[in-house]
């Protein structure tokens, strides 16, 4: 509640919803075709990253001495393919989840 | 989830699998220095990303209706002037409108043109599928030629849409705003660039940004990278700048792909490959190397 201008009137705070994971929906449960990395051929080049839709692409680190290398968080990946498609060496291939 | 493009617009939202508009949100987002307010058009995007009681929105983000995104947001960047004036409030604050087509080129045209033409310190970003998507692909004045949608079958008596896109960038630029620009979700660099000038920039500005529909142009849910960078090679979607009025085209080639290559990735096209609808194809590419070209003479550029 919040004081209004008038003592006598006292207004209803509008509804806040503050931004919550655990109460989101797990998109991965969508998903029927999952992505897997090849990290071997995977060069770190991070094309795919902002492209995700679900933002579920993380640079991880690999082997000592390489670029981080592509890894892909299932929480919340719905199995679009959208990275297998724009990555330039074909490091990510789509598989039955 | 990768925390650092998650700053804005997190997951667990709702859209499409394969769907372009959250890489739009996150990359424009992402620009500001400052923390935004977010005032959304009814779409697929508000609809989407605050399924109650979640939202995927972790600034501030206010819905109001489909005509009034732009009204809404005029008050509230009046309302945090006066304050500041008075002192009240001292934080730097940026101001966003996102909106589908729909909510741009026809429901919300009056309310955007009427804050343009006030001139409020906001961005206007559309991400521009060319439909109602929301509520099934009904056609908008921003659905291209030819498209087959819901309220514009294709059958034995038609091939489609039959009327011409509306020119939104021209009306917005009527309004003699400083920054208008035309960016593609394929080109992130390029619509990386031109946010951050959205953002530098004082007073109105606007942002068209091309997002394919993987559920209404019926293409497959990896595509819409590849589409949407069809879309500016064949010149259908030319990626230009108009500053104080000048025009400035950012990509262009001197051998354009035919708008073949653009339509035969998408079942909303498919009938126009039939016998009967021959003729509209090359009527198409007229259209596209018309506006290319008025494009093009407006910016002291080759034409095709």
């Amino acid at each position: 509640m919040i004081q209004s201008r008038n003592k006598n009137v006292e207004i209803e705070e509008g509804a806040v919803i503050a931004h919550d994971l655990s109460k989101a929906a797990k998109t991965g449960d969508w998903r029927y075709m999952k992505p897997v990395v090849d990290k071997e051929k995977c060069i770190g080049c991070t094309t795919c990253m902002p492209f995700c839709p679900e933002a579920s692409i993380i640079m991880k680190a690999y082997k000592d001495g390489q670029r981080d290398k592509c890894d892909i968080d299932y929480d919340f990946c719905k199995g679009c393919g959208v990275c297998a498609q724009v990555c330039p060496v074909k490091a990510i291939t789509m598989k039955k989840n | 989830m990768n925390k650092e493009l998650t700053k804005n617009f997190a997951s667990g939202h709702s859209a499409c699998a394969g769907c372009a508009f959250p890489t739009i949100v996150r990359t424009i987002l992402a620009e500001s220095p400052d923390p935004v307010v977010v005032s959304n058009a009814t779409g697929c995007l508000e609809v989407t990303s605050t399924l109650y009681p979640y939202t995927a929105w972790k600034n501030s983000y206010i819905h109001s209706a489909f005509e009034n995104a732009s009204a809404t947001i005029s008050g509230v960047e009046r309302a945090y002037k006066a304050l500041a004036k008075k002192g009240k409030m001292k934080k730097k604050i940026k101001f966003v409108v996102f909106g589908g087509d729909g909510g741009t080129y026809d429901i919300g045209l009056q309310s955007l043109s009427g804050a343009l033409e006030r001139g409020h310190d906001f961005l206007y970003v559309v991400y521009d599928n060319g439909g109602y998507m929301n509520t099934g692909n009904q056609r908008s004045s921003a659905t291209p030629y030819g498209a087959a949608t819901e309220t514009t079958p294709d059958g034995k008596e038609s091939f489609g849409k039959v009327e011409m896109r509306k020119n939104l960038m021209e009306i917005v630029n009527a309004h003699h705003i400083k920054y208008a620009a035309q960016a593609n979700v394929a080109y992130l660099a390029d619509l990386k660039k031109k946010a951050k000038k959205a953002f530098e920039t004082e007073g109105p500005v606007f942002l068209s940004v091309f997002s394919p529909c993987t559920n209404n142009w019926k293409f497959p849910t990896s595509q819409y990278v590849a589409i949407a960078k069809l879309a500016t090679e064949t010149n259908f979607w030319p990626l230009y700048e108009i500053e104080d009025g000048k025009y400035k085209i950012n990509w262009s080639t001197e051998n354009p792909k035919p708008i073949e290559e653009f339509l035969k990735t998408q079942g909303r096209f498919k009938h126009l490959f039939s016998e009967k609808n021959k003729g509209v194809i090359p009527e198409m590419q007229r259209i596209l190397n018309d506006e290319w070209n008025r494009l093009a003479e407006k910016n002291n550029l080759h034409s095709v």
